[in-house]
């Protein structure tokens, strides 16, 4: 199936029912295939060509639901970016992918006139909301007028499973963000490997918390059209008590969440709330403490909860089965269904149970790799068994127990999670070296109990006086929210290694 | 309710923007819209008013209806107290 056919197979068989309640308003099955259908034709006809990147810089909003399926049906490939994200990082993107059309609210329309003249690639912008457009430029596009002016006639597909559905830009190490690129056969691989497994029901109301620009989020949407279901889609976990609302008044049951989600939760009167409708509860992108887990079993104690770890390089690995959690609280489980996983060591031998080494992933979920980077996809996506094949190296280490179920124990390059989010040290650093005054600068990660790891900057600066403000002010005008760093240390020096570099070992 | 006002747009620009200038938005837009505000700005909010102008918060309160804009909250602290 092509991810475009996920809502128009649903709009077939389902046209009348609810798959959207966002914004304080319900969207039924037939009405977004009929928004997307128009906004398809529209990028058709400013140029679209067949796996044409169009970036959705929007918040979860119906837009951007929009945006995402009428991309596909046009034949183009959606690259979906926090909408936090700042100036140069999103021209980064829009140039590393080289973007041709650009999707995002009405009231940045000067920042999408700066990209039109910067990014080259760059050819069209459609703008959401009511703001007239002050720049009239034949490139910038209404998307309440295309809504209104375009026919909602089907369109073909121009494209095969092979072709690239998105890009999805994941943090490494180096600091500037990959595209992974996932084509359609990936995707519907994996959401159907994901629905099986959450056992999802065309019934199942699933309420989405997390940002369409991370996968965990994405999938909601793209799986819950697939099956058939609602998705309740929020702007982030902003208002505790107003999302327990909201579950009650849409009758919720499932509610994927990341730790920092059911730290709060698990701290909040829940009795005011009727949440019976609750049918499972899934985690990911960083461990769930057994203290938590213990909490929520007891405040929900007939909902299924799912551990699970995955990586944007192949959407999800692991998955622990239910009546497996209180056996096993720490463990993430087994291997998704229809894919593999084992463990090697440094030299590439496979280990047996009890013995610590490298998570590689096989299956339909690999992803085809990173946009433009051959050498990191290389490093990445490696040749498995059978020729022409690849597996996905994590280069997280984990370790498995005699009856074959998996235990997280690190990270193998220094990656910070923070609130779920992954922080590139050098991303950072690379905004700090930028401001002036500062010679010398290292982040890392220190643990937090509710974020999980926090970012701390350490700061060495010349002569002058550098304010911790000045500082912060600086990170908040260049980086997205979750990469600012709640610590500033100011030092003389840097602790160094032999050779010079910053020993970031010896910070703590 | 204009010092209310007031002092919440020098708390949000000083600890949210990390600005040392005024706050650079209408009293009546939506943090949520306008990005400024996440899940953690909105607990550091709640704790501002609550030892700034010596209010309770419960956790029924911490709505966008009583949290969304400054002059949403500055209405909600001016309620509160009247209440005290």
């Amino acid at each position: 199936m092509l991810v475009q056919e996920f809502l128009e197979k649903s709009a077939a068989r389902l046209p009348e029912k609810v798959c959207l309640v966002c914004d304080g308003r319900r969207w039924r099955y037939a009405e977004v295939d009929a928004c997307a259908n128009r906004l398809a034709h529209a990028l058709r006809d400013a140029g679209l060509e067949r796996g044409d990147r169009v970036v959705v810089f929007l918040p979860n909003s119906v837009e951007a639901v929009v945006g995402i399926f009428a991309t596909l049906k046009a034949g183009g490939t959606f690259v979906v970016v926090n909408p936090t994200t700042k100036e140069r990082k999103l021209a980064y993107i829009l140039d590393n992918c080289r973007a041709s059309a650009l999707l995002c609210s009405g009231r940045q329309q000067e920042l999408a006139a700066t990209l039109l003249s910067e990014v080259p690639s760059l050819r069209t912008v459609v703008l959401t909301g009511k703001e007239e457009s002050v720049h009239r430029s034949p490139a910038m596009l209404s998307y309440d007028r295309i809504q209104e002016e375009w026919p909602a006639e089907p369109c073909a597909p121009v494209q095969i499973d092979l072709d690239l559905a998105c890009l999805i830009y994941t943090s490494g190490s180096t600091g500037e963000p990959k595209g992974v690129m996932c084509d359609h056969g990936n995707v519907d691989f994996a959401a159907a490997s994901i629905i099986s497994y959450l056992k999802n029901v065309e019934d199942d109301v699933v309420i989405g918390l997390l940002p369409l620009s991370f996968d965990y989020g994405l999938y909601q949407l793209l799986m819950t059209f697939r099956f058939g279901g609602t998705l309740v889609l929020e702007k982030g976990f902003v208002y505790p008590a107003a999302v327990l609302e909201r579950m009650q008044q849409e009758r919720v049951t499932g509610l994927p969440g990341v730790p920092t989600i059911f730290a709060v939760l698990v701290k909040m009167d829940m009795t005011p709330y009727d949440l019976s409708s609750l049918r499972y509860i899934s985690n990911t992108a960083a461990a769930l403490p057994p203290s938590h887990i213990t909490e929520l079993r007891r405040r929900f104690p007939g909902v299924a909860i799912y551990s699970m770890y995955g990586l944007t390089e192949t959407k999800r690995a692991l998955y622990l089965p239910p009546d497996q959690v209180d056996r096993r609280p720490g463990s993430v489980g087994i291997a998704i269904p229809g894919t593999e996983v084992w463990l090697e060591d440094d030299e590439g031998n496979r280990l047996g149970p009890g013995q610590i080494g490298e998570l590689v992933i096989r299956g339909r979920h690999v992803m085809r790799g990173y946009w433009g980077d051959e050498a990191a996809t290389a490093r990445r996506y490696r040749p498995g068994p059978l020729p022409g094949e690849r597996v996905c190296y994590s280069g997280d280490l984990f370790r498995m127990d005699e009856e074959g179920y998996y235990y997280f124990v690190a990270r193998r390059d220094d990656i910070i999670k923070s609130r779920g989010e992954k922080v590139a040290p050098k991303e950072v650093e690379n905004v700090l070296y930028a401001l002036e005054g500062v010679v010398q600068a290292a982040v890392i990660g220190i643990p937090d109990p509710v974020l999980g790891q926090a970012v701390k900057a350490f700061v060495v600066v010349d002569g002058r006086t550098l304010s911790e403000r000045e500082v912060l002010a600086h990170c908040r005008a260049n980086l997205e929210d979750y990469m600012v760093p709640r610590q500033i240390e100011f030092c003389r020096e840097l602790p160094k290694t032999d050779s010079g570099k910053i020993k970031k070992s010896a910070l703590r | 309710m204009e010092y209310i006002a007031a002092s919440i747009r020098d708390y949000i620009a000083r600890n949210i923007l990390f600005s040392g200038e005024a706050y650079p938005h209408p009293d009546d837009a939506s943090f949520l819209d306008l990005g400024i505000v996440d899940s953690m700005n909105v607990l550091e909010l709640v704790g501002f008013v609550e030892n700034h102008f010596g209010i309770e918060v419960g956790d029924t309160d911490i709505v966008p209806e009583n949290f969304d804009s400054v002059s949403k909250l500055a209405a909600f602290v001016a309620r509160k107290r009247r209440q005290a």
